[in-house]
Formats: structure tokens, C-alpha cells, sequence
């Protein structure tokens, strides 16, 4: 059997997916960032290979993706986390015409046509404001832990309105609500509602069609999955997969190239 | 129209030195800047000016020297040098928030009119108007720090829904009505402050040159409808583009642009590209990042795509924007009038009809996509963009890309961010079936459209 990779390097975390030849996903890994992102990237990867049970001489081809995508030394090709996450959003939900990602420190919606390809997409510009970014900053100053944020926010019945656009502002705004006496998960909801609000923002310039898929780390946050759903008045797709998604894409590109000889689209002139 | 002698060189001339806009084009700037630091010393009038709605064309018949505040802050970013020009105006108070161009103005004032291309003179007076609501505000600033008198145009502009002022209209012959008076009153302010007498010659005599100007920019607009684009409207063009707004009116100017009409017609007659592959034509809109323009173009060439059309050739290039615009050198003032409201006119209602103009370019460019550039520090300039890309790209499926920085301020350059954009894009077109190298199209039809 032989085997393809996709290495995402992305602001907080690195993910890394092995793919069989019939696109199967047979080993995945997800690391959180370090200081060298060629070590975490060669980490993430051999960690993923561990978990398939394969030797890194099996993979015949490594794509790498994300902000770091040019860290991946070993990689083969490298695309943008826009085509990847809509390839691997696709593959996951083959309905998908939107994908909302959230992930560290970006935010991005992107349109899906009906062939599969990205028609349109939008990101968050200079600012971490709707990002993962703002959940951290509120479970830094909350002292709750990142996986708790959701289930927590869910308990409000009164949410306070949080109205800074920035991730810094955030957490004083969130100390201040504190010490009026406001309930923490009063707070953490209107957190959740200022991040579900930005990238919903982002999502309707691009145009939300059915079926939206929600990839990212921030996907596996329940609360702002259910916000989400509200406000784009549908429900939303979430795969357990999704915080490898843009992982998965590169891979299915790498796939691509090693099974069924699609050149690459690669700049004239690097 | 009197200025029937526009077309190429006579028969029979000689042949010209080989010509290089580039070079060229740098050597002008030079000289400009060396006649800016020399004024004082010549006695000579000096006049602020804006790029658009600034009656040049009269200025010069009174030989002011022409001082562009706004070519000054590009050019302090062109030179990697705005940052600091930017930092010492906030240091004086200046917001974040305002225009990098003022600011990095203001800086050069609280810097003694010390440019890193020269000495900048100061102005006996600043012609101003209504064309960017941030000129009248910097022209009160140049009456505060320096005591130059502010003349400020009222250009009148869009003034209901879905219309546009049109050449014979009513209100265009009311307007040009309103524009004549106001040049009238400057004419008497430029007659006190250089005691000379206006001269109604003279000014047939520059408009004549600039209609001459507009011809040959026209030609090298239309000449880069071929495939492969002989230029790179964002990187070639802006020198273009310069010289067209700095020369405007002048011998030197209307060389220049005969020379460089006479260079690209080469280029196609060969074949030539600005780019080895040629495989996307894109249309820029808005407002170049002048500050990291090489780089933006890197990012796009390395994909072997190269921007045929931007539509910031048009509305920056001080009125001189479309074919019919050519003045009526019989009646000098008037037709002065009549073209400056009909331009305002266009100027300030630009944003609303975009997405007309912008699907014709893309049909007359043939380009694959738009770039869309979103200034921080101008919102007024980039409104509008995100209505007009949905309709582009919903409506007519041309694939477009949106990006954001700023004019010369490099903080909001963000590297990595802008790479990812445009790798995304070109990634998206590619899998539209893009990417190959595109079929040249030489067509005479084109380079013949434009003869």
C-alpha cells in the first residue's frame, strides 16, 4: 500500500493526516506549536506515521499547508489552508457550498461551487478579533480551560454584550464584567456571541449557501457551533475530523499527485 | 476641437534614440524635484496641487511651479522612507487613523520641507476642492503650519441615483457655468500673487500639449488590450502615470509620452510581455500600496500573472481619462470648465457605477480575475469595493481577490497574510481551468483599435 500526507502548520497547533490510496484516513496527529516550526512539522508528521504504523519511506508524497506551509522541508508542494480546507470540507460533507473555518489566529469563510472548487473566499484582515485568538484570551482571563469554554457558555441565561473588537481590549473587558459581578458564563457567552458574530460577518459577504461546514479547532467548541447554527438559520456541518481539515486537504492534494498525476499549480518563476 | 495634429511623428522623421520609459521616467523625476528645490532661489511662484480637480492647466500659464503634496508621500514610501515621515506627525498628534499621505506631509513639514528626493519649497498659495474631503482639511493644515492661501474648487458631484452628468446635459452646462466663475476668481488671486497678466494663448497653448498627452496615454491604455501585455499597469504604469499627472501641460511631457506610445507599439509589434509566461491577465482596482508595490507585483508575476488594466490609470490621472475628454482650444476657459465639472463629476460619482465600468475593462482587457486593494488609512477609497466585487463575482462569475494594506504606511503590510491571499487565488484559478500559458494575441484588431 502506499501513502500520501498533508502537514498543516498553522499559528497554534500542527496537524498532520496520512491518507491510503483509496483517500482513507489511516494516521493523523495534532501538536501544539513550538518554537521551531520545521521541528514541529517533522513532529507532527512522524507522530502521524506512528499512528498509521507505516515508515515515512511508504508516503509518497507530503503537501504542506498553512502559515507555515514553507516550513514543511520535507514536503513536496505546497497550497494554501484556503484550497485545502474546502478540498477536505468537501471530502468530509460533499454538499458543502460553505466553509467556515476558525482556527488560531484566522478566520475565513470560503464559497464552494457546485464542482467542488472554491468560487470565493474572505479572511479576517490585521486583526485576531473572531478568531481562536479571542476564545484564549477569555480562557486565560477566566482561568477555564479551552475545552471547558463551550459547555460553560452554554449554562448563561443572561449574556453580557461584549463590545471591544479586540482580542487585547477583551480580556480587561472581561475582568471588568467579572468584577461587577457578572457570572462567568454570562461573560463567556457574550464572548462566544462577539466571535460567532465576526466570522458570520465574514461568511455573508462571501454568500452562505447549504450546506455549511465549520472546520477548525474552534469547530470542536459546542457553544459556538449552536451560535452559529442560529445565525445562519441551518444546521451546520462538524465532523470530527474538522480540526484536520485543512490537513486533510493537502493531503487529498498530495493524493492528487501521487495517484492520479495532476501537475501542481506552480508559480513560473519561484 | 483644434487639436487635429495629435497622431504619430511626420513621415519621414528620423528615426528616434532607442527609448526607455523606465529610465526615462526617473530622469524626469529627478529634474522635477531638482526644479522644486531651486524654486526660491529663481524667484519662481510656487503652487500646491492635487492630482485631481486642480487647474493645473492655469497654473501654468502663470509658470508656477507645481509642488504635488500627494507624489511626495508616495514618494517618501516608493523611497521605504514614509515610516519615519508617518511616525513624526503622530508623534505631533497626528491619529493613526488619518490618511498616510497627509501624515507623512505633515511629518515632512515638521521636518523643514526636507524630502528624501530634495527640498520642497514652500507654496504661495494651494489649490484644493471637494474631489477627496481629505484636501480641503490638508489644505487647512498647509494655512495653519505654513501660511500658504488655500483656494478650494467646488466641483459638484453626484447628485441623484442611478444618473450620471453627461457632455450637453443641462446641469453639465450649469456646472461648467459654476467651474468657469471659480476659475475666473483664481485667474485675479494668480494674477496678484505673480503680477502677471493672464493670457488666454498661453492657455489654449497647454491644453493643446495636454490634449496631446491624453492621445498618446489613451494609445498606451488601449495598447496593453494584447496578449502578451507589453506593461504592468501597477508597476510600469505608475511611472506612467506620474509623468502624466508632474508634466501635465508640458513639452517634456507630451515627448515623453509620444516616445513611450512609439516604445509599447514596439514591444507588441515583437511580441514582447512585461512577463516571461504570461498565463493570467488581472485588472487592478483601487489604490497601489506604494510602499510594497514591487513586492505585491512579485507575488502576482511569480505566478506568471501580470495586471493588464488597473482602473487607478483613470481616475488619478487628474481628469485626462477617457478619449473625449480632449479640450476645445478655441475657447480655452470654457472648455476648461466643462471638462473639469464633467471629471469631478465622474471622480466623485465613481464609486457608484464601478461595476459598470469594471465589466466593460474586464471585456476590454480580456482579463481572469480583479484585485481589489482596500487602503486602511482611506476608507473613502475603498468603499464600495465589497458591493462591487459580489456583483463581479456573483452576478458575471469573475473571479476576484481582496486584499488590504495601505498607501504608504508599511505596518499595515502584513507579508504572509497578502502571499496566502494571492497563492489562494491563483490556486482557485488554476483549478478553474487557468494557469495555462496563454495564447498570444497579437491581434491587429487590438493594436489597430488603438492606432
Amino acid at each position: 500500500m502506499k501513502y500520501v500526507a498533508g502537514v498543516d502548520v498553522g499559528s497554534t497547533q500542527t496537524k498532520a493526516v496520512i491518507l491510503d490510496e483509496n483517500r482513507a484516513i489511516v494516521g493523523r496527529a495534532l501538536l501544539d506549536m513550538e518554537t521551531s516550526m520545521v521541528t514541529v512539522a517533522q513532529d507532527a508528521f512522524e507522530a502521524a506515521l506512528a499512528t498509521a504504523g507505516i515508515a515515512q519511506d511508504a508516503v509518497q508524497y507530503v503537501a504542506g499547508t498553512g502559515y507555515g506551509r514553507y516550513k514543511v522541508t520535507f514536503g513536496n508542494e505546497q497550497v494554501t489552508e484556503i484550497s485545502c480546507h474546502a478540498r477536505g470540507a468537501v471530502m468530509l460533507f460533499p454538499g458543502t457550498r460553505t466553509v467556515i473555518d476558525i482556527g488560531g489566529q484566522d478566520t475565513k469563510a470560503i464559497r464552494v461551487k457546485p464542482d467542488g472548487q472554491v468560487g470565493d473566499f474572505t479572511m479576517n484582515d490585521k486583526c485576531a478579533a473572531g478568531t481562536g485568538r479571542f476564545l484564549g484570551a477569555a480562557s486565560y482571563a477566566l482561568e477555564v480551560p479551552l475545552s471547558e469554554l463551550g459547555p460553560l457558555a452554554l449554562k448563561s441565561q443572561n449574556p453580557v454584550r461584549i463590545t471591544t473588537t479586540c482580542t487585547v481590549f477583551a480580556e480587561s473587558e472581561i475582568i471588568s464584567h467579572l468584577a461587577k459581578g457578572m457570572l462567568p458564563e454570562d461573560v463567556l457567552m457574550g464572548v462566544h456571541q462577539a466571535i460567532t458574530s465576526r466570522c458570520v460577518s465574514l461568511a455573508r459577504r462571501v454568500g452562505i449557501e447549504s450546506e455549511v461546514t465549520f472546520t477548525g479547532g474552534v469547530s470542536r467548541n459546542t457553544a459556538v457551533v449552536q451560535l452559529i447554527e442560529r445565525a445562519v438559520g441551518m444546521k451546520v456541518n462538524v465532523s470530527p475530523d474538522a480540526h484536520f481539515c485543512g490537513a486533510l486537504g493537502a493531503a487529498l492534494f498530495a493524493h492528487d499527485r501521487a495517484f492520479a498525476a495532476a501537475a501542481p499549480p506552480e508559480p513560473v518563476a519561484a | 476641437m483644434t487639436t487635429a495634429t495629435l497622431e504619430n511623428a511626420p513621415a519621414g522623421a528620423p528615426a528616434a534614440a532607442p527609448f526607455d520609459a523606465r529610465a526615462e521616467g526617473q530622469r524626469l523625476f529627478s529634474d522635477w524635484y531638482a526644479a522644486l528645490a531651486d524654486a526660491p532661489a529663481r524667484g519662481q511662484p510656487v503652487a500646491n496641487v492635487f492630482v485631481m480637480g486642480n487647474a493645473v492647466e492655469i497654473l501654468r500659464t502663470f509658470d508656477f511651479q507645481l509642488v504635488f503634496p500627494e507624489i511626495n508621500s508616495l514618494q517618501t514610501g516608493v523611497r521605504k522612507a514614509s515610516e519615519e515621515y508617518i511616525r513624526v506627525s503622530e508623534d505631533y498628534g497626528m491619529s493613526p487613523d488619518v490618511c498616510s499621505y497627509v501624515k507623512a506631509d505633515v511629518g515632512l513639514i515638521l521636518k523643514e520641507q526636507h524630502h528624501p528626493a530634495g527640498q520642497i519649497p514652500k507654496a504661495d498659495i494651494a489649490i484644493a476642492s471637494n474631489m477627496c474631503s481629505t484636501f480641503i482639511k490638508w489644505a487647512e493644515i498647509w494655512e495653519r503650519m505654513l501660511n500658504t492661501p488655500a483656494f478650494v474648487l467646488d466641483l459638484p458631484g453626484q447628485r441623484g441615483g442611478n444618473w450620471q452628468v453627461r457632455p450637453g446635459d443641462a446641469q453639465h452646462a450649469a456646472d461648467a457655468r459654476w467651474v468657469e466663475a471659480q476659475f475666473r476668481d483664481l485667474i485675479e488671486k494668480c494674477e496678484r500673487i505673480t503680477g502677471k497678466r493672464f493670457d488666454m494663448d498661453r492657455l489654449a497653448e497647454v491644453e493643446d500639449r495636454v490634449n496631446r498627452m491624453v492621445y498618446h496615454w489613451n494609445n498606451v491604455m488601449q495598447l496593453n488590450r494584447v496578449c502578451p501585455a507589453p506593461y504592468n499597469a501597477m508597476l510600469d504604469g505608475l511611472t506612467y502615470i506620474g509623468i502624466m499627472n508632474v508634466y501635465r501641460g508640458t513639452t517634456e511631457g507630451v515627448e515623453f509620452m509620444r516616445r513611450l506610445e512609439d516604445e509599447i507599439r514596439g514591444k507588441v509589434a515583437r511580441g514582447e510581455g512585461r512577463v516571461a509566461q504570461e498565463r493570467f491577465r488581472l485588472l487592478f482596482s483601487g489604490t497601489p500600496c506604494y510602499v510594497s508595490m514591487r513586492r505585491l507585483i512579485e507575488l502576482f508575476e511569480t505566478w506568471g500573472g501580470v495586471f493588464a488594466y488597473s482602473d487607478y490609470l483613470t481616475f488619478a490621472a487628474g481628469g485626462m481619462d477617457a478619449g473625449e475628454l480632449v479640450y476645445d482650444t478655441s475657447r480655452p476657459l470654457e472648455s476648461l470648465a466643462e471638462i473639469t465639472a464633467l471629471a469631478a463629476q465622474r471622480g466623485l460619482s465613481n464609486q457608484f457605477f464601478a461595476h459598470e465600468r469594471l465589466a466593460q475593462q474586464v471585456r476590454d482587457y480580456d482579463v481572469d480575475g480583479i484585485v481589489f486593494h482596500g487602503i486602511k488609512s482611506c476608507r473613502f477609497v475603498s468603499s464600495g469595493m465589497a458591493d462591487t466585487r459580489d456583483y463581479l463575482n456573483r452576478r458575471l462569475q469573475v473571479p476576484s481577490l481582496y486584499i488590504e494594506s495601505d498607501l504608504i504606511d508599511p505596518r499595515y503590510w502584513s507579508d504572509a497574510q497578502i502571499k496566502n491571499r494571492v497563492d489562494a487565488f491563483f490556486e482557485s484559478l488554476h483549478q478553474q481551468g487557468g494557469g495555462a500559458p496563454l495564447a498570444p494575441k497579437t491581434v491587429a484588431a487590438e493594436a489597430g483599435r488603438a492606432a
